[in-house]
Parts: C-alpha cells; structure tokens; sequence
C-alpha cells in the first residue's frame, strides 16, 4: 500500500519536474504580489514592517491557491485520474501521495522564498524564523484543503474562480494563524501557542482532507 | 448461469420487491405535502412576525445607553441565529442525501441555501445599520461579524458550486460534500476569529448583551426567530417545488400535474 | 464471476437502461454494442466502480464491488476512452507506474517485453507526447501484456485507432486471456473478434 503512495509521489515530482516552468510562475506570481504592496501603500518602514506578516502570507495563500488548479485538472483531462480512483491502494491514501507531491513543489519554494521577501519589508530575523516555521506549519494545510476545493470543481466551467471561491473562506483559520505567529515574534512575544495551534490545524486537516477530497473526487468522476 | 444476451434489458417494475423506507423521500409524494403545507407555515410566519415586531417595538423597554437604536437586534440577533441554524439543517440533508442517496435530500439543501444566505446578508446588514449609531462604523470587524461574513461567502459557494455543475445528481452530490466540510470548519473558523479578534483589540465589545437582557426583549427576540423559522420552512417550500418540476419534467406524473395546472 | 443485478443508468432525467442482468463465467468474453450515446461508456464505468448506478448493483465473486472496492481494483484492469497517457512520461514510465497503481508492479524486463509485444520496443524511451494517437494506444494496451493474471479486463473501444498488426495482436491476448480463465467486458461497433471464440453480445438502446 505504502509503494503506491511512494508510485504516486514519485510519478507526480516527475512530472512537475519535466513541467518546471508552472512551478516556477507561481513563484514569480508570490514575488510579485508581495511586490506590488509596497508600491500600494508607500514605502514607509514602519508601516512595512507592520503589514509584513499579513501581505506575505496573503501572497502566499494566494499563490498556493492558484497552483491547486495543477493538482487534479491535468490528470482528469487524460485519464489517468480514472486509474487512481482504480487503483488497488485507498484513494485517500493517494490524494495524501498527491498533496505532499504538490506541497514539495508548491509549499515549500514559498516557505524557502518568504525570508528573502521579508527582508524588503525589514522584519526582524526571529520573525523571518518564525514566519519560515508558520509557513512550513501552515500551507500544507493550505494543500490540504484546496485538494477538497480541487476536487470538487473538476471538470466544471470556471473552475479556477470557483475554486478560490469554495476554498479561500477555508482558508481563513490558517492565515489568521499565521500572521498572529510572526507578528507575536515581531512584537517580541512568545509564539509557541500559535505554532502549537497551526501544528493542531495541520493534524486535523491532514486526518480529515485527504478522504474528503477523495469523495469528491469519486463524485467528480462518476 | 444466464445467458447474457437473452437476460439483458428485461423489463421490471420500477420498485418492484424493494421496501421503501422513507415514503415521503420520492420527490413525487412530497411534492403535493409541501403544496398543502406551505399556506399553513406562512400563515405562521406572518403570525408570529406581527407579534415579535408588536413585542420589539411597542413592549420591550427602551435601552437607556442606546436608545430605540437599539430595537434593530430585534431582527439583528434573529436573523443570525437563522442563518447558522439554516446552514446546520442545509449540512444535515446534504449529508443524508450523500448517505441515502435520497434525490429529495439534496434538492431540500439547494432550496434552503438562498434562505440561509438572505438570512446571512439581513444579519450584515442590520448589524451595520446597528454598528453606524452604536460604534460610529458601518463595519467593525467583530468576531461575529467576520464569523458571519464568512459563512455568507459560504453559502454563496454553495449556491455557485451548484450553479456551475450541469449534471443535476453530481451538483447535489459535490455542494453537499461541500456544506458538509463547511459544517465541520465553521466552529474552527469562529474560534479563530474570535482568537484574532481578542489579539488585535480586546474583547471589549459584544454584539448581544445577554446577561442584562429584559424578559420581554428575549421573548420579541424568540417570537421573531420563530416568524424567520417558519418563513424559512415555507420559502423552501415553494422553492423544493419548484426544483422538483424542474427536475422531473420529463415524468410522467409531472406532465399530468401541468395539464391540470392549465 | 462477475454479476449484474437490475441495473438502471440515467444521464440527464433519462434512463439510457434498466433492469440490465447478467453474469460472466470465468473464460467468458462480452461485447457490448449500440448506438452512439446508447451507454456503453456508462455501463463500463458502473461496472468498473468509477460511476454509481440509479439502480442496481454489481458483483464480483458473490459481493458488491462497492464493498469490495480496491481488494476489486487489484483485479481489474480498466482502459478508458483516454487512454491516460502522461504526455511528459515516456512508454516505459507511463506503464510502469499505471501497473503499480494498479497493484501488479511490472519490473522493467516486464515493462520492456509489454511494450515489445504491443510492438512500440523501438519508442519505449520517447515521451509520450512525440508518439502518435494509435501509439499512445498502444502503451496503454501494453498494461494488458504487463498484468496477465488480472482476472478481469474491461476495454472501452481497444481497437479504435489501432492498425491492423495491433489490432490482431491484442486479439490475440484476449484470447489468451480467456484460456487462462479470465473475463474480458469490451465495447466495440464491429464484430471484431475471430469466429473462433464465442462472445456473448449486449445490445445496448434496441
């Protein structure tokens, strides 16, 4: 059971692999956006400084967002999907296969990129630790629940609006958070409790997302 | 062992030898029920609106901070408690047509969503009609305003996941699974915005004042809460109805029902 | 054995069939015909799990495949319309990996003799996405050769796009399929097999 979730993996790391320039978009879509906010608003330190938090995991959200439309859409449209919902593994276990494949690829430039980005907003480096431990914490919950959000739009019209629709209000417990992790670190108090908590979302969602996004799935298909 | 070719497409009644459990589950036999219900629950509605709005606005005392400012939670607190109420009943049948693969059950979680988002929308809306002479503010961002805000966007997801998808059955199938998830993250959503809210500035203000609510305040608030409810049973009503022409046009009964109709 | 009872499909409000029975013996080979838009499609996917019928159920060895779901899977091979090829995988990844998701993992001297028989050993190292449609065929019909002992094959249209040394070559595993015991399910227009074998036919829309 366990080398269909390794298959599954492998073959998806492969395969972005062999497609690096959508990975590589959406990292420039982050860059971007954290960009534009100080053109927005000026580039006043201190003010900077206080959104930092919420412009960087805003930005990150975002981007995790826009790649979930690669996680299920290209394999729905060969029909390779249909062999995974045939396959001799649960399907949950292999949308979990899913996710890590994209979280690798999605998640973690975010999380390694944000640091940098964070030094154009002059946060204070235990804040860049902590805002690389929130992310890390955070957005495979992000992976998580856009698989459900994913899933369900398969195949429909405007999918990619709908997706935003369906999952950024999920998202909201998530960045919440994550921005009050860095910006307790910024203001110098102790974070664990907001680590503590991201880490009790990831749980969760890592217990329930898989076999929720798995139905629908099935539903999408049938 | 049959022969393929000779067994295929025999004939056989539609329920034949099957015990069906929930009579009123086929759209058809519930179709004529919720016909003869739905005067009885507006009537209703009506009933107990007249008396809430008599209790709120001629009964109930004035408060001596707010002044009749603050006779909008009259329909404020109602609304709200309608549109999480709705969102839990709209979760629950979704989940029973997921279960028991009841048509009727999802056609029921379609026909409640736009109550529960009006719902919803009335619950933001009187609540910054409320915040404007209260706080000064058209919008605060309370805990429960954010919390409420969310759940609109919601069931506005909801509503648009069931828009987009074609095939009737998968539509209820994907929206329900959908509610469903939404059900589970609502509690974890309001807490963390409660959470966020305590962080940024303080659980200084709260939208319901219960501790010091007079007895006839609360009795206005119930009867208008059980006007919302028994409008919310109507309009679903009339709307269940309407989804189940739609869906079964092309029956039997349906084309009987339309003639008798002309 | 594979066993149909009452089965009712609907697309759209309208019953494509109902009351559809039937059961396949070990070594037992069924067309199913029709129309255009008749649902042959659809009656693979129920058969197959991927799609829920309005009624009915079917069985496998006596259970519901819907309880037996993935001990099922392992005993299935399915081959759809698309033939889930990954364009950016070549021959022997792409059969590689659909055989490990199917639960027979193929080692590469199996993967190279599969695609040697489906006659594709000269592009078993291109992408996919440089071969032609009957070749992507031809690497999805090479999980055939790859996973013999699978007891049940169900094919939805294997000979479209095939010229006619593929199309006598999977004739062939069919029919060694079938003396080994095994069910094939398989839609097509034409009466494709060989007079040699007997094929039960369901006629679907008559």
């Amino acid at each position: 059971m366990f080398k269909v979730l390794r298959v599954v993996i492998g073959r998806d790391l492969l395969l972005s692999m062999r497609r690096r320039a959508d990975v590589a978009n959406a990292l420039l879509f982050f860059i971007l956006v954290a960009s534009l906010f100080p053109l927005g608003v000026g580039p006043e330190p201190n003010l900077l400084r206080t959104i930092a938090p919420g412009v960087i995991w805003v930005a990150a959200l975002l981007a995790s967002m826009l790649a979930l439309g690669r996680m299920f859409a290209a394999d729905y449209a060969d029909g390779a999907l249909e062999q995974m919902l045939l396959a001799s593994a649960p399907l949950g276990l292999i949308v979990i296969g899913k996710a890590v494949a994209h979280w690798l690829v999605s998640g973690l430039p975010l999380m390694l990129l944000a640091p940098v980005l964070a030094l154009q907003f002059d946060l204070p480096i235990d804040a860049l630790l902590v805002l690389v431990a929130s992310l890390a914490l955070g957005t495979p919950s992000l992976t998580l629940i856009g698989s459900i959000g994913a899933a369900l739009t398969l195949g429909v019209r405007g999918s990619g609006v709908l997706t935003s629709l369906l999952v950024l209000p999920l998202y909201v417990p998530v960045l919440i958070l994550g921005t009050s992790a860095v910006d307790a670190a910024a203001g110098g108090v102790t974070v664990q409790a907001h680590l503590l908590l991201l880490t009790a979302f990831l749980i969760f969602a890592g217990a329930f997302a898989p076999w929720a996004a798995a139905a629908a799935l099935r539903i999408s298909l049938d | 062992m049959s022969r393929p070719s000779e067994a295929a497409q025999s004939p056989r009644p539609s329920f034949g030898g099957r015990i069906n459990w929930f009579k009123y589950s086929s759209p058809q036999s519930f179709f004529p029920l919720a016909g003869a219900a739905i005067p009885w629950f507006a009537a209703a509605a009506a009933l107990f609106c007249v008396a809430g709005l008599y209790v709120s606005f001629f009964v109930a005392p004035t408060d001596q901070q707010q002044g009749e400012a603050y006779r909008i939670i009259f329909i404020h607190v109602p609304a709200a408690w309608m549109s999480m109420f709705i969102y839990l009943v709209m979760a629950f049948w979704a989940g029973a047509g997921l279960v028991f693969n009841t048509r009727l059950s999802g056609m029921m979680a379609s026909a409640l969503a736009p109550t529960g988002a009006l719902f919803t929308f009335v619950a933001l809306w009187t609540g910054a009609l409320w915040g404007k002479p209260t706080w000064g503010a058209w919008w605060v961002w309370d805990a429960r305003l954010t919390s409420e805000l969310i759940l609109l966007f919601l069931y506005f997801g909801f509503i648009a996941l069931t828009a987009a998808i074609d095939d009737p059955r998968r539509a209820d199938r994907a929206a329900a699974l959908f509610a469903l998830v939404g059900v589970i993250n609502i509690p974890i959503i309001y807490f963390s915005v409660q959470w966020w809210n305590t962080l940024h500035q303080g659980a200084s203000v709260s939208l319901t004042r219960a501790p010091t609510m007079a007895a006839t305040m609360f009795a206005g608030m119930i009867l208008m809460a059980l006007g919302f409810w028994m409008y919310s049973i109507a309009a679903a009503f009339i709307r269940v109805r309407c989804i189940i022409l739609e869906r079964e046009r092309n029956t039997e009964w349906v084309a009987e029902y339309m003639r008798e109709q002309r | 054995m594979l066993e149909v009872v009452d089965l009712r499909c609907e697309r759209g409000e309208r019953a494509l069939f109902d009351g559809l029975e039937f059961k396949l013996p070990a070594g037992a080979l069924l067309r199913v015909a029709g129309a255009n838009g008749s649902g042959k499609t659809s009656l693979l996917r129920i058969l197959c799990g991927l799609a829920l019928p309005a009624r009915g159920d079917v069985r496998w060895q006596g259970e519901s495949i819907r309880a037996l779901r993935e001990e099922y899977h392992r005993q299935l091979v399915y081959i759809g319309h698309a033939p889930a090829v990954k364009d950016e995988l070549t021959g022997r990844e792409n059969l590689a990996v659909s055989c490990a998701l199917g639960g027979t993992p193929a080692d590469a001297a199996v993967v190279g003799a599969a695609l040697e028989r489906v006659g594709l050993d000269g592009y078993a190292d291109l992408p996919a996405r440089h071969l032609s449609q009957g070749q992507r065929r031809r690497v999805a019909l090479a999980r055939l050769a790859a996973c013999e002992a699978t007891a049940l094959w169900i094919l939805d249209e294997p000979f479209t796009a095939l010229d006619t040394t593929a199309i006598g070559c999977v004739q062939e595993m069919i029919a060694e399929h079938l003396e080994r015991g095994g069910i094939v399910v398989f839609t097509s227009h034409q009466e494709v097999m060989g007079a040699s074998i007997t094929a039960y036919t369901i006629e679907l829309g008559g």
